[in-house]
């Protein structure tokens, strides 16, 4: 683990991977040390963001004195099913990056359930973790400057899906009607939630 | 009778502004809130508001209003000239506007956002706890437009204790901030470059973040980074090498890498930077220790 600068109000945590980002932030917000008021998990980070003339010395050893459970990882959460209709412009692209064909794209996002691990990009957007390896591809070499909502996406070791219209680099396989966010409920996949995707039509 | 303010015209850009939404980003909510923080909170003080009531947030001047009902207001941040009905009326002093008044705000000769702040507040519905506009994200109330009645809140009990708050206006020389070598100043051939080059804000900046021109900065490394956390006064370096100093509604994670971080208060001096105004950073240690 290691304790990254961010100005006065921050600290970057670093660490080795996703299990150790999870089981950090679970940490942290199981007993967070005193100013901190948002945690913003990502790959390979936990941002911590504190009130202003937070004494961040006493943050960095709050964080380095934590009991981080050993890969203790996604709590269960929730189990959400979203309908997909698979014919995204870069379906076939995926097809043949993976080798799996179109089908066996479909075939593999649907067989494995996901997970949601962490939110940043947009309201609503989650990162989705833990499904067929076979599907890990990199970012469009260009992105897109519009991914219409509902556009469901694969870029790494993630999935995810566009809750509104916004640029995006993400191999688009296919869209989905589900309402991903609104104001009242906020974010339909919460950090820990599974995430099943099923093909319509 | 019901207290409204009547927007009759909003210059360049007008929005709603509190003290934004904290404790969301995990769910891709940020902050956002007003740009200069401090501002806000001044004339919040001046009218005996709470802190974090909302105000409107004027980009250049050119925001006039029209009172329904007796309201007590004050404007801080940019200088931006004002009148009631004609008569000048100063920068960080209450006014009182009678019904019907108009209010004006001409162009500030320095600065860049002037907040009006009333009291009692303006009442808009708050979206997930705030009333602030979020321009990246699209949560919180609309832009302001000519016609918009703007609900304004109940009086707090607290009474103005001040008639003028002296304290600086935003300068239109050099801007100066202070700024925390970033958790990947190292993927940089030399962050120092960053404090060695004197700076434009572009025209291209807007809430979000403002765009600076000058000589790029060299990565050292071209490796990918994964998207990371981001905080208000990073200074992300795209490939391109041109910084982008992230402002109020800056996005909850980013993949290029942070050179320097601005310390929280001088951000809210960055939200006063012109297109065009020149920006030094000075780099300064970090705020905490490594072995207590």
């Amino acid at each position: 683990m290691k304790v990254l600068p961010c100005g006065d109000s921050g600290l970057l945590v670093e660490v080795d991977g996703l299990p150790e980002v999870l089981a950090l932030a679970d940490a942290v917000r199981a007993a967070p040390p005193a100013g901190v008021l948002d945690v913003v998990s990502a790959a390979r980070t936990v941002l911590l963001c504190v009130e202003p003339g937070t004494d961040l010395t006493e943050v960095r050893r709050a964080v380095l004195d934590l009991d981080v459970g050993a890969g203790a990882g996604l709590s269960d959460g929730e189990r959400v099913e979203i309908e997909v209709v698979y014919d995204g412009p870069d379906l076939e692209e995926v097809g043949e990056l993976t080798g799996l064909g179109a089908d066996g794209v479909v075939a593999a996002h649907t067989g494995t359930p996901w997970r949601a691990a962490f939110g940043g990009f947009a309201p609503g957007f989650a990162y989705l973790v833990g499904g067929d390896p076979r599907l890990e591809v990199p970012r469009r070499q260009v992105s897109r400057t519009s991914v219409p909502p509902g556009s469901v996406g694969l870029a790494g070791e993630f999935s995810g899906v566009y809750p509104r219209s916004s640029p995006g680099g993400w191999q688009l396989i296919g869209r989905t009607h589900a309402e991903l966010w609104n104001i009242d409920r906020g974010a339909l996949l919460q950090p820990g939630c599974t995430v099943e995707f099923k093909a319509v039509r | 009778m019901t207290r409204k303010l009547e927007v009759v015209a909003t210059g360049a850009l007008a929005l709603v502004e509190d003290l934004g939404r904290p404790g969301l980003a995990a769910t891709g909510v940020g902050r956002s809130g007003a740009a200069d923080r401090g501002a806000l909170r001044l004339a919040n003080r001046l009218v005996a508001n709470p802190e974090g009531a909302a105000g409107i947030e004027v980009v250049f001047g050119g925001l006039a209003v029209r009172a329904h009902g007796l309201l007590t207001v004050a404007l801080s941040g940019a200088p931006a000239p004002a009148d009631v009905d004609g008569t000048p009326v100063g920068h960080h002093a209450l006014v009182t506007l009678h019904p019907g008044q108009v209010l004006r705000l001409g162009v500030p000769p320095t600065g860049l956002r002037t907040y009006l702040a009333v009291r009692g507040g303006i009442a808009v519905d708050p979206v997930l706890g705030s009333r602030s506009t979020d321009i990246l994200s699209g949560l919180g109330p609309e832009k302001l437009t000519p016609g918009t009645m703007l609900p304004i809140g109940t009086e707090p009990d607290a009474l103005p204790l001040i008639d003028v708050a002296p304290v600086a206006l935003p300068t239109g020389d050099e801007v100066v901030l202070r700024a925390v070598a970033g958790p990947r100043a190292e993927f940089f051939t030399d962050v120092g470059a960053l404090a060695r080059t004197s700076w434009t804000a572009s025209s291209r900046s807007d809430r979000v973040g403002m765009r600076l021109e000058g000589d790029p900065l060299e990565r050292a490394d071209s490796g990918e980074l994964p998207s990371e956390g981001i905080i208000r006064g990073s200074v992300q370096v795209p490939p391109g090498g041109e910084p982008v100093l992230f402002l109020a509604d800056h996005p909850v994670t980013g993949g290029y890498p942070v050179a320097a971080v601005v310390l929280d208060a001088d951000v809210d001096r960055a939200a006063q930077v012109r297109p065009g105004q020149h920006v030094r950073f000075v780099l300064v240690p970090p705020p905490w220790q490594e072995n207590p």
